[in-house]
């Protein structure tokens, strides 16, 4: 069976252009080697499932999918594939595609035909980006790689097998690329290539001539020499031959797969009148959108061009000049990157080189004037408007050079000006906008909806979604277009013929309606009915109602699917609605072909599934209302600020712009330059993306902190006062006695930061107070958030004035004292129930003020530091956590880099402050000198030191002086430390970390073990355990998880310790002191459950528990201090297993779901991972039980 | 020696079957339990609400996350043919019936009327030898009337024969007003047999959580003595198949089932406890005393101390507890007077 059964003849389906590059990729490949990574992961995921399946490519063999720990080892296997004589392919991306440089070089080198399938994506400079533009592509221009760019869905499926083609018969690799996002994750309609084509196309002649140049013993050679300056040069020149065949080679595809398919391609692609004299060149989505525009104003009688680059390396030059019109006066040359210094943007570069050389050597009669911009760098929206500006730029006498688009640059005056309101799209075309909730089924209904819109032979649809920055809660915007004929539009919707709104609270956050036509249906999710919902609306939006003349249906679809058991999942009712009242199928047919992509949907899952949707289905439009509009807006509600108007300028000017969803406006001048953001800024959302919260009830409350403690989001604090600063406390502000002796008249508060809870409920499962009366209360249960928000308002505002208990006082060796420690982590956008957060809240707690960390990408980098969202902050002395990320392979390497330079400037200071003790005091430098420092209240003292140093120091004007000032700091013991995940830490770090661990420098690792990468969506880790399943490892892993922590106990001189804060959080708590008290390295595993584990996330903490219970995850301590008084160094902190593996496993989709999947080898499957777990556990067993002398000497006291 | 017995008109080798359990849920399972010498295997119940709360937690679980974060439109492998919960547990039905080489029986817990019908539909298409219906609901509602009860597991028993073309036994509880009466009524509508009787898994209260919870107890040889009472009361002349279930933990068990007339007996506990080679121990034993006592098959040895045999027989088991106590008192509280 290959991939499509039926692929003689072709098919029309709908896909995103991810699936429908794999399409093509999995049919032409033997091995495919890859790495998952932003927004091309998908196309590996697909292949992996499919091989999974067993599908078979177009010669009958499954292809090899084969993960790999970074890109660079994508590319070596990819290389010793090709190498081997094997059809091989990789998909990637952005700093993916970085890492695979080196090897591309050796590829292209040796002349070997592959595919690298590219969903184009920004580069990580002073911020990271994981949406689309053309600087990855661009930076791999030089590799050697012949580069073809895909505008569109279709393209995107049609060139991967005209690259495959091509590469084989040219044996020059290619980069296939289609816009990360923009293209990669749009669906739009498109037409297959049948396997007959796929065949057709490629020519076994070419397969057979690639495996008979791949080594073989049978017939030896040597490949991949090291020469000199005799022959190196000569045999780079050796490949031109080749190169210059590439355009040729890559049109003769193109007309074959035309005469094939009926689908025409060019390496550069004209579209205009033949007399054109302004023209626009760009490639990649934007391409459509040029041609789209020109089109549309050569209608309106204008003698405008588009010129699309589909190849871009090799450039011809023959090409390029035949593809353009000799009527040509001025182009413009759009480039999606940015090359910092350089005179102008490759793109550019290259049309304006290419037409001065040609017009030096007079193959072209005029040299026209060339004007390049950039535009659309991380997918900012590439609009119709800023095409026309573009256009209408090159009409003037002097039009603007070096211009940027869709940005206002204020600072370099590049911008162009352009009408964002222009609409070019035909009126044939339907547009609808849906806000919705992640978690609510949106998206997934409407990636069903363009199915369905699509269906029937003449209708066309298109899909494109906008996330925003938060696991949980997360906001998105479904844009939908559908009609009669093809859809080329890869632009958000400004015109929207319907608007549903899924959520009644974005009502108050953004300008929902701003898109809407006049007349148009808006559908709200409304938990008022339709008789007072009109009184419940924002003024704003009842006057856009009224203005635009807005049809208005109201339905409480959350209390229908509530109701019906489908919980905070809306979407099938809405979707119902929808068709409903759009009105594009016949109502019995909507139904039907809803029903039938339910069933298609969930049928898999089971009778169940598909009846409650149904049953959803059915009950959506009685319930569904339209409201009578009033005549004129009368509403009281205004939409608030977004953050309040006491918040810092630069959080008002721009983090609250951006939390608006406003932040395509904010111009050049307000961002910073460098990638320097402040930090703290969840505390300004106030998101309430939660219906239930925790609700304290002081008096049955032991004050034990476990709430706090384990609380993803540090929405729960505690603090203690005296009676006193009661004084002026609201109505309904909760307090109790304190419960510890010896705090007479002093009171303890339990507060929760309501707004920014998202109800996972973590708190209550982990409460160990219980009701006397039996009704299963506990000191904090869930409640209804609505009715208490304003009393906890007022409650908060008084909480928040009440004085932090003084750190010196507070006792760190116990959750009862922990939680009166501030976090400097807060309301991250982490997933409700997260399991790695609570340790990042702790550390903050502990550490806060005086930690540096450094963030390998990942999880933690996104919660953490998503703009507009920053969850590090500093106290109330402006002292807190500061926070980097490099990349994600060097986590480990770029925290030594902190430690290094920690070091190098402490040692810089002591120096310095020894040669200035008389100018500053004897007995102050020595203090500073001796100071140990290891309890809050030497870090106080210390630091009261360094303030009496600054101001000796402040007057004295010579350069010593002036340089301790700047390094005093130094003078107070800084933590440092490397934070990410096991993705990072097992796998594409892990040469890196093992290094610096290896060191022996003062530098903590704290790994939030998932076992899975987690931000990417569940890929299989080296940390990922035997028998769970995993993307990659569907059928289950078939090895145990790396024993991280023996290999660094190996070194005997790390610290090492293994926690689960939900299983034992004293021990925790000692670890993390532990590790930051010792003097070398450390490394910490940190148990973190995560949806990707397919468990309530509420249970989590209680999951991690029978996880130690089991043995699977033992706690223990590798302490190598211990050495120095003969003792042995390795602490088992948990008992032997107490529960059978299974009793933990099987609560957990990961692994149950194998019982389902693969029955055979579950169970078997279940009981390695049982004997695995015992073994390991035997082991560390003999380890604690061992004499302290059998250890490695502890070399602290050499070092 | 002819140990063989025929059970809802399956001819089995012997009359050791292994019943519903924990060591049945699976292919490896049943195929370790037939291997083992049990003369038919009953799969672990499915129970249908069960069914549905995974099936509904799976979904849930499995979407989690979805769409939510443009990183990662899903956190679980895309497995396009992989079954449902259902499915899947049908799946390991249909490879045990075909692999086991013994019968397959499946045993089923409905809630719904419409629920037992359709599973039952899916296990005879699965490959089931025969359905044992395990009507397990506790009637804890003050307000319902006892005959409602019995109408209720009647109707069942009713639809699902109707429904099916296979033979049908019903594991029954003890509790009812008139349990001959009522074990009588279920062959009537339709029945081919029962399993005496099911177990109610009373719960523990835990101290620390101060809530009910499921505390499993392994059954002992003395578990025998209410179904052994009943089946010995009502097994002569009765209309269908007898399968005696609790404390069969050694060959004495069986061979008391057997002679209080049940057509097989089945065995849980002592399997989980000693393993599915414990059959084998089971039967050699069975065989054993058959030689010792010089009966040379079980259709000699059935029923032999029924009830219905004589008066006598049904006096021992009518009255014999009764009389004892009255005239001796309990054991170790000898009558005073």
């Amino acid at each position: 069976m290959t991939l499509d059964k039926t692929m003689t003849t072709p098919q029309t389906t709908t896909m995103d252009g991810n699936s429908a590059v794999a399409h093509v990729a999995y049919r032409v490949n033997e091995v495919c080697a890859i790495y998952p990574i932003t927004p091309s992961s998908p196309m590996a995921e697909l292949a992996d499932s499919w091989s999974d399946q067993g599908l078979r490519n177009i010669w009958g063999a499954i292809p090899e999918v084969q993960e790999m720990q970074a890109e660079s080892g994508a590319a070596g296997a990819v290389h010793g594939a090709l190498q081997s004589g094997a059809l091989t392919t990789t998909f990637t991306a952005s700093q993916g595609l970085m890492l695979m440089l080196p090897n591309m070089y050796k590829i292209a080198g040796e002349l070997t035909p592959t595919v690298f399938h590219v969903a184009a994506r920004a580069l990580a400079a002073g911020a990271s980006s994981i949406f689309g533009d053309h600087q990855d592509i661009m930076a791999a221009r030089p590799t050697g790689f012949a580069i073809l760019g895909a505008a569109s869905v279709q393209e995107g499926h049609d060139l991967a097998l005209i690259a495959q083609a091509a590469t084989l018969a040219a044996r020059v690799p290619f980069i296939h690329f289609t816009d990360g996002f923009r293209t990669s994750h749009e669906y739009n309609k498109l037409t297959l290539i049948p396997d007959a084509v796929v065949r057709v196309m490629i020519d076994d002649e070419l397969v057979h001539a690639h495996r008979k140049r791949a080594l073989s013993p049978e017939r030896p050679f040597m490949r991949g020499t090291w020469q000199n300056p005799d022959t190196y040069f000569q045999t780079r020149e050796a490949v031109n031959p080749y190169y210059a065949k590439v355009p040729g080679i890559v049109e003769t595809a193109m007309a074959q797969f035309a005469s094939l398919t009926g689908r025409h391609y060019a390496p550069f692609i004209y579209s205009g009148p033949a007399d054109a004299e302004r023209v626009v060149i760009s490639m990649g989505s934007g391409a459509e959108i040029v041609r789209e525009t020109a089109r549309w104003m050569n209608t309106s009688g204008e003698k405008v061009g588009a010129l699309q680059v589909m190849l871009y390396r090799p450039f011809s030059i023959e090409l390029f000049i035949k593809a353009l019109p000799a009527s040509v006066k001025s182009i413009a040359v759009l480039d999606r990157t940015k090359e910092p210094g350089a005179p102008m943007e490759p793109l550019h570069a290259d049309v304006l080189s290419v037409l001065a050389e040609a017009f030096a050597e007079g193959r072209i009669a005029a040299m026209p004037r060339v004007i390049g911009g950039r535009y659309g760098l991380s997918s900012k929206d590439f609009t119709p408007g800023m095409v026309k500006a573009v256009f209408d730029e090159l009409l003037k006498p002097k039009p603007k050079n070096h211009f940027t688009l869709g940005i206002n640059d204020d600072l370099g005056h590049t911008s162009l000006t352009y009408d964002a309101s222009l609409d070019i799209e035909p009126a044939s075309t339907v547009r609808c906008l849906f806000y919705g909730l992640g978690a609510d089924g949106t998206v997934g209904a409407n990636k069903s909806s363009v199915k369905i819109l699509s269906e029937a032979q003449d209708r066309f649809a298109q899909a494109y979604f906008e996330y925003d920055s938060h696991k949980s809660g997360a906001e998105t915007i479904s844009h939908l277009r559908f009609g009669t004929a093809p859809i080329s539009a890869p632009y958000h919707i400004r015109h929207a013929d319907f608007i549903a709104c899924h959520k009644f609270d974005f009502l108050f956050k953004r300008d929902v309606l701003s898109a809407a036509n006049p007349g148009v249906t808006f559908l709200l999710n409304s938990p008022y009915g339709p008789d007072e919902v009109w009184d419940k609306l924002p003024r704003t939006v009842q006057e856009q109602i009224v203005d635009k003349k807005l049809r208005f249906f109201a339905i409480d679809a959350t209390g229908v699917a509530m109701r019906i058991g489908l919980g905070p999942r809306v979407n099938t009712i809405l979707q119902t609605c929808f068709f409903h009242l759009s009105n594009v199928l016949p109502p019995d047919e909507a139904i039907a072909q809803i029903k039938h992509f339910v069933e298609k949907t969930y049928g898999a899952k089971g009778h169940a599934v598909v009846k409650l949707n149904f049953a959803a289905v059915d009950a959506a439009i009685a319930a569904l209302h339209e409201v009578e509009v009033p005549a004129k807006a009368s509403g009281t509600l205004e939409i608030p600020p977004i953050v309040p108007l006491s918040a810092p300028d630069f959080v008002r000017k721009v983090t609250g712009e951006i939390m608006a969803g406003r932040g395509d406006s904010i111009p050049v001048s307000l961002l910073p330059a460098d990638g320097t953001f402040p930090g703290g800024t969840t505390q300004y959302e106030k998101r309430n993306i939660a219906v239930e919260v925790p609700i304290w009830e002081p008096d049955l409350c032991l004050q034990c902190g476990q709430c706090s403690i384990v609380c993803p989001h540090s929405v729960i604090r505690a603090k203690t006062y005296s009676t006193e600063a009661l004084a002026g406390a609201p109505d309904g502000f909760k307090s109790a006695p304190v419960n510890a002796r010896g705090y007479p008249d002093s009171y303890y508060t339990l507060q929760v930061h309501v707004e920014d809870c998202t109800g996972c409920g973590v708190c209550v499962e982990n409460c160990p107070a219980i009701s006397e009366s039996g009704d299963a209360r506990r000191a904090i249960n869930m409640g209804e958030k609505r009715p208490i928000l304003e009393q906890e308002r007022e409650s908060m505002g008084f909480f928040e004035q009440l004085p932090m208990p003084p750190r010196e006082r507070v006792n760190y060796a116990n959750v009862r004292g922990v939680q009166f420690l501030e976090p400097l982590f807060e309301f991250s956008g982490a997933c409700a129930g997260c399991g790695e957060t609570p340790y990042l809240s702790l550390l903050s707690q502990l550490f806060g003020d005086r930690l540096q960390i450094a963030n390998a990408t990942g999880c933690s980098a996104i919660y953490a530091a998503n703009t507009p969202a920053h969850a590090y902050k500093a106290n109330a002395d402006g002292r807190g956590v500061a926070w980097s990320n490099s990349l994600f392979e060097d986590g480990a390497e770029f925290g030594l880099g902190f430690r290094l330079a920690v070091d190098k400037q402490t040692e810089l200071a002591r120096d310095l402050l020894q040669k200035l003790a008389p100018r500053v005091g004897e007995e102050l430098a020595r203090d500073l000198l001796a100071a140990t420092q290891f309890s809050e209240s030497d870090y106080a003292a210390q630091r009261a030191r360094v303030v009496a140093l600054k101001q000796h120091l402040s007057p004295i004007d010579e350069p010593d002086a002036k340089s301790l000032l700047s390094v005093a700091d130094f003078l107070v013991r800084r933590s440092v430390w490397s934070v990410g995940g096991d993705g990072w830490a097992y796998d594409i770090g892990y040469g890196g970390l093992d290094h610096v661990l290896a060191q022996g420098r003062n530098l903590n690792v704290l790994v939030l073990d998932t076992e899975v990468y987690s931000n990417t969506g569940g890929q299989s880790s080296k940390a990922t355990p035997l028998g769970a399943s995993a993307k990659f490892a569907a059928a289950g892993k078939r090895t145990p998880r790396k024993d991280l922590a023996m290999q660094a106990i190996a070194y005997g001189n790390v610290y090492v310790a293994q926690i689960a804060i939900g299983a034992n959080p004293e021990q925790a708590l000692i670890a993390l002191r532990e590790a930051e008290a010792y003097k070398g390295s450390s490394l910490i595993l940190a148990y973190s459950q995560c949806i990707a584990h397919g468990i309530d996330m509420r249970t989590g903490m209680k999951q991690q528990a029978r996880a130690v219970a089991s043995g699977y995850w033992p706690l223990f301590r590798f302490d190598p201090t211990m050495r120095n008084s003969g003792l042995n160094p390795f602490r088992l902190d948990s008992t032997r297993p107490r529960i059978p593996l299974e009793e933990y496993a099987y609560r957990e989709l990961r692994y149950k779901t194998l019982t389902r999947t693969h029955p055979e080898s579950a169970a078997e499957m279940l009981r390695q991972a049982e004997a695995a777990a015992m073994e390991r556990y035997r082991n560390y067993e003999d380890l604690a039980a061992r004499d302290g002398s059998r250890f490695l000497p502890h070399w602290e006291s050499l070092a | 020696m002819d140990l063989k017995t025929t059970y809802l008109g399956l001819e089995l080798s012997h009359p050791v079957v292994a019943s519903a359990s924990p060591q049945s849920s699976t292919l490896e399972g049943v195929l370790r339990l037939a291997d083992a010498g049990a003369a038919a295997v009953v799969m672990a119940s499915i129970y249908e609400e069960q069914i549905r709360a995974e099936e509904l937690a799976v979904a849930a679980l499995s979407e989690q996350g979805n769409d939510s974060q443009p990183e990662a439109t899903s956190y679980f492998p895309a497995m396009a043919d992989a079954p449902g919960v259902l499915e899947a547990r049908l799946e390991t039905l249909r490879k045990s019936a075909e692999r086991a080489g013994v019968p397959v029986i499946a045993s089923l817990n409905g809630v719904s009327t419409g629920g037992w019908v359709e599973f039952a539909r899916d296990l005879q298409q699965a490959g089931a030898a025969a359905i044992e219906l395990n009507i397990y609901a506790v009637p804890a509602n003050p307000y319902e009337p006892s005959a409602d009860v019995e109408h209720r597991y009647l109707e069942i028993v009713r639809q699902v024969t109707a429904a099916v073309s296979l033979p049908v036994a019903v594991k029954l509880s003890p509790f009812f007003s008139s349990p001959a009466n009522m074990i009588n009524q279920v062959i009537v509508a339709g029945a081919s047999g029962v399993v005496l009787f099911n177990r109610f898994y009373e719960p523990d209260i835990d101290l620390s959580t101060l809530q009910a919870q499921p505390d499993l107890q392994l059954s002992t040889a003395y578990d025998i003595r209410l179904p052994l009472t009943w089946i010995g009361l009502i097994s002569h002349g009765f209309g269908g198949s007898i399968a005696a279930t609790s404390g069969v933990q050694s060959r004495d068990e069986v061979v008391k089932y057997l002679l209080a007339g049940a057509d097989v007996t089945m065995a849980t506990s002592s399997l989980l406890r000693h393993g599915p080679e414990h059959i084998k121990t089971l039967v050699d034993g069975l065989r054993d005393w058959m030689e010792e006592r010089g009966f040379s098959s079980v259709a000699a040895l059935r029923g032999r101390s029924a009830a219905g045999l004589s008066p006598a027989h049904a006096e021992g088991f009518l009255r014999a507890q009764y009389h004892t106590i009255l005239t001796t008192g309990y054991p170790g509280y000898p009558l005073t007077q």
